[in-house]
């Protein structure tokens, strides 16, 4: 289990003093924070470390980290660069997850970067525990370290050789030097019996026989189960209430009304019944007499938000971007299109639904919460608590899905608010599905107008992307500080297509409904956007789609991501891109015939810097859309487990699939018009196409792999529906009228 | 006023207020988590346990239908630690489970299924498990654990210990 003390080499050798020693190696995940003095890896006020590996004499090896794992398969990946350089099995690391520490603010799992983000400090740390297990062994045998060898969690020596098990040398390693973690050599990539390589998870077998603990099975001594009457309306406010029948009750101990505000509040907060069950716990909650006042987002609708997006398209937005003259272009072609892409609100409909369990006492409080941010959940629950961040214990759980939604703390506010009142006892906050469906932070909701030209040979003359949205960077930023704009485009703002003239405008829509990251973010519209008007500007040249896209890709180049050179972000490799365009188009029989009524589709995309492409082969049949088969094509770095990343890409899919197929959060009258699976449905196994995912064995470092097989799955559906009918489909979900 | 039944081939009883829904027995009253809660309308199939050997969505069964019946969760499928469920064997060796969240009610249908038809076919497979959701997507991977399951027992039919 975490504790909250701040945790560094000279408490871990203090506690693991009943097993003898252990080799400790604190290291960073952030690259620019990266620590490798001396001075570090001993006692200093505030520990620079955010991982450490432990080595201990009973030959285990420990990964502490803040990485949260929620289906992605961290647990997994994690481990097995570590094991790659340390040079043992990896089932032989098991992962714990480390304290949180106010003092350093990036755990964190979100935006595909645990495997990009650690993959060098991982190779780092394990390369130095492993030098210094040789050293250790060649003190002993007395030779020179290199005449020894790291081997399946031994070090040896000579013919026949002679070895130690790594635990043997903890003792002797713990007391050398640590090197510097620039410099120690790594494994040179040819010799990886790990990395690259199909494993099994590591929690498999727990999530098969029901032993896996999710947050919301953390039971505590004495816990009450508690869930929260919530103004229906976004930004209402509670009036009054009255307790009496729902304290009737049978198994309701208490009903407490509480606020939440500031950063990562979704609601002003609410009434919470606490039962001895979840059960007695709703049904108080179903008695209970609440007064609410709504306030003014009762005025919104998805209705009026349209119209609001019709406004500002017609009066068109800030301009982000002007390569060229692109509205003269327009005004003088020839060959031009113009429409309009629309989406909705999108809910993350997480299977788990939230849930946080708190407990406060006087001298200090703990936690287990399933979250993507455990520093922002420790955060939250010190102020409700009114204690010192490094009072409260944040126990991260697994958790049933993320997708983004886990990384807001709403849900860890009101646990900690409603435990503030609850007089030392450990209380667990359950949303039920409608709670959850109706009280989240969505996708934001947006329109795009695009223009696009062409001249005579069929090139891209023009290319202007209008949009206006929700946007999620006014919902979290102050004012003035991060203005909304190019970061609602994500790699819309990056273009692979060759054209002198392109123009990016946007305006805010003014929202009251909260949004944020939802899987793959920004690139879930965008990359529909950007890969159906290709598609139509392909159609509209009379070209093959493919074909079409290669050609305006064009030579090999790196194009700087806009807007995005200044920092971490790698270029757009065009050789990258038409590598998964070809892949996936070989491997689905593109061009090959299909059964009338059948139609192909394809899409590439560039995000969290990751290739992804996609075929898709679709049919209507009785207004219904079926999905037949998708073959994707991923180029994400080096794989560090490929049957990870193919499970990764086969789950976008389906993710993309219900926001194609089903999905759409609407508002009226301030309020979600959803509440659970009967009117926001998923995927279902019968419509799950046969998804192949080819995964490029590339040799560039690791990039991002749980969010990049998202954004092509839906062009590449719509397309083929235009193949196979004729239609375009210009908004999602896939509405029958916009089949007939 | 007491409630008996057997759970997991052992006899158990409960005092509780007769219309709480059996997946809140289990989670709270018996702290056995393995059984989830999804959607409390029968829409997801995360609560699934199988009464009497059917599969059943426990989160909008009353614990009194329950009395004098047989209730299998997720925990009694492996006969021990050691000889887990071919189901749950295939689940591994498929590497269905992601975020897993789903996956004890997953894995109660497809038994349930094999129970009855020991080599379903895919439209078998459609019709027993498209009442339960999955969001991380592991569909296919399902798909191919239940016919993995389905060849190791040679055609037999599979049941909960």
């Amino acid at each position: 289990m975490a504790t909250a003390s701040v945790v560094n080499r000279r408490d871990f050798l203090k506690t693991s003093a009943a097993s003898g020693a252990a080799l400790v190696i604190g290291f960073h995940l952030s690259p620019s924070a990266f620590a490798n003095t001396a001075e570090d890896q001993e006692e200093k006020p505030v520990n620079p470390f955010d991982a450490w590996v432990r080595v201990t004499p009973d030959n285990s090896v420990t990964l502490i980290l803040g990485k949260s794992e929620m289906g992605q398969g961290v647990y997994t990946s994690l481990p097995m660069i570590l094991a790659e350089e340390l040079c043992v099995d990896w089932k032989q690391v098991h992962i714990e997850q480390a304290p949180t520490n106010p003092k350093i603010y990036d755990h964190g799992t979100g935006g595909s970067g645990s495997v990009a983000g650690s993959w060098l400090p991982l190779r780092r740390a394990g390369a130095a525990a492993r030098e210094m297990l040789i050293a250790a062994a060649a003190m002993k045998w007395e030779v020179s370290p290199d005449t020894c060898k790291a081997t399946d969690g031994t070090v040896v020596h000579g013919h026949p050789p002679r070895r130690f098990a790594y635990g043997e040398l903890v003792e002797t390693a713990a007391k050398l030097p640590i090197p510097d973690l620039h410099k120690v050599p790594l494994k040179n990539s040819t010799d990886f019996t790990v990395v690259g390589h199909d494993t099994h998870r590591f929690e498999s077998r727990a999530k098969s026989t029901g032993a896996a603990k999710f947050g919301i099975d953390s039971r505590r001594p004495g816990m009450l189960f508690a869930v929260v009457a919530r103004c229906p309306v976004f930004g209402g406010k509670l009036v009054s209430f009255d307790a009496a029948k729902a304290k009737a009750v049978p198994g309701v101990r208490d009903v407490v009304a509480f606020e939440t505000k500031g950063r990562g509040a979704s609601t002003t907060g609410g009434v919470a019944v606490l039962a001895d069950n979840s059960w007695a716990a709703m049904q108080g909650r179903n008695a209970l007499e609440v007064k609410w006042d709504e306030g003014p987002a009762v005025k919104e609708s998805s209705e009026e938000l349209h119209r609001q997006f019709l406004e500002n398209a017609a009066k068109g937005g800030n301009v982000l971007r002007n390569d060229g003259d692109v509205n003269a272009v327009l005004a003088a072609s020839k060959k031009k299109i113009e429409v309009a892409y629309e989406f909705p609100f999108a809910a993350h409909a997480c299977m788990e639904p939230m849930n946080c369990t708190v407990q406060i006492r006087p001298d200090g409080a703990e936690a287990w919460v399933p979250t993507q941010a455990p520093q922002w959940a420790q955060a939250v629950i010190a102020e409700a608590a009114k204690l010192p961040p490094e009072k409260v214990i944040v126990n991260t759980t697994l958790m049933g899905g993320g997708f983004g939604r886990r990384y807001q703390a709403d849900f860890v506010m009101e646990a900690a608010q409603v435990a503030a009142k609850s007089a030392g006892k450990p209380v667990m906050v359950l949303w039920t599905r409608e709670d959850d469906m109706q009280h989240g932070f969505y996708r934001p909701a947006s329109y795009h107008k695009m223009q696009g030209a062409l001249d005579a040979n069929g090139n891209l003359a023009a290319w202007k992307h209008f949009q206006t949205s929700t946007s999620i960077a006014a919902k979290w930023s102050e004012k003035g500080m991060n203005d909304p704009g190019l970061g609602e485009f994500g790699s819309g703002a990056t273009i692979p297509y060759v054209t002198p003239n392109i123009r990016l405008e946007y305006t805010h829509a003014e929202s009251s409904i909260p949004r944020a990251w939802w899987r793959s973010v920004e690139h879930s519209s965008s990359g529909f956007v950007v890969e159906s008007f290709i598609d139509e500007l392909a159609a509209a040249a009379g070209q093959d789609p493919l074909a079409f896209r290669l050609k305006l890709i064009g030579a090999d180049r790196k194009i700087p991501q806009f807007g995005q050179d200044r920092g971490d972000y790698p270029p757009l490799n065009t050789a990258r891109l038409k590598g998964v365009l070809q892949l996936a188009a070989e491997k689905s029989g593109w061009g090959q015939p299909l059964p009338k009524g059948q139609g192909r589709g394809i899409a590439a995309f560039y995000s969290f810097n990751s290739y992804t492409a996609a075929v898709a082969e679709a049919s209507v049949q009785n207004g219904a859309v079926r999905v037949r088969r998708l073959v994707y094509a991923v180029d994400c770095g080096r794989p560090i487990n490929p049957d990870g990343v193919r499970a990764q890409v086969e789950s976008a899919a389906i993710y993309g699939l219900s926001a194609a197929l089903h999905d759409a959060i609407t508002i009226k009258d301030g309020r979600v018009e959803q509440s659970n699976f009967n009117d926001y449905d998923m995927p279902r196994i019968r419509e799950t196409p046969l998804t192949e995912v080819h995964v490029v064995m590339s040799k560039e470092d690791p990039t991002g792999i749980g969010e990049p097989g998202l954004p092509v799955v839906t062009p590449a559906v719509c397309n083929a529906i235009f193949a196979a009918t004729g239609k375009r489909i210009r908004r999602l979900p896939i509405r029958p009228e916009d089949l007939a | 006023m007491a409630i008996s039944f057997t759970l997991n081939g052992k006899s158990q009883s409960v005092d509780v207020s007769p219309d709480m829904p059996l997946l809140w027995v289990l989670r709270d009253t018996l702290n056995m988590t393995g059984t989830k809660f999804g959607c409390g309308m029968a829409l997801c199939g995360a609560c699934t346990v199988h009464i009497d050997g059917e599969a059943t969505r426990s989160c909008i069964t009353p614990i009194s239908s329950v009395a004098g019946k047989k209730v299998t969760t997720i925990e009694g499928l492996a006969a021990d630690e050691s000889h887990l469920h071919p189901v749950q064997q295939a689940w591994m060796e498929e590497d269905v489970p992601q975020c897993g969240y789903c996956q004890s009610g997953q894995i109660m249908s497809a038994v349930a299924l094999l129970t009855k038809k020991p080599n379903p076919t895919d439209a078998d497979i459609d019709d027993a498990m498209s009442g339960n959701i999955c969001r991380c997507g592991t569909y296919q991977r399902i798909r191919k654990a239940i016919h993995r399951a389905a060849s190791a027992a040679g055609g037999k039919a599979h049941s909960a210990a």
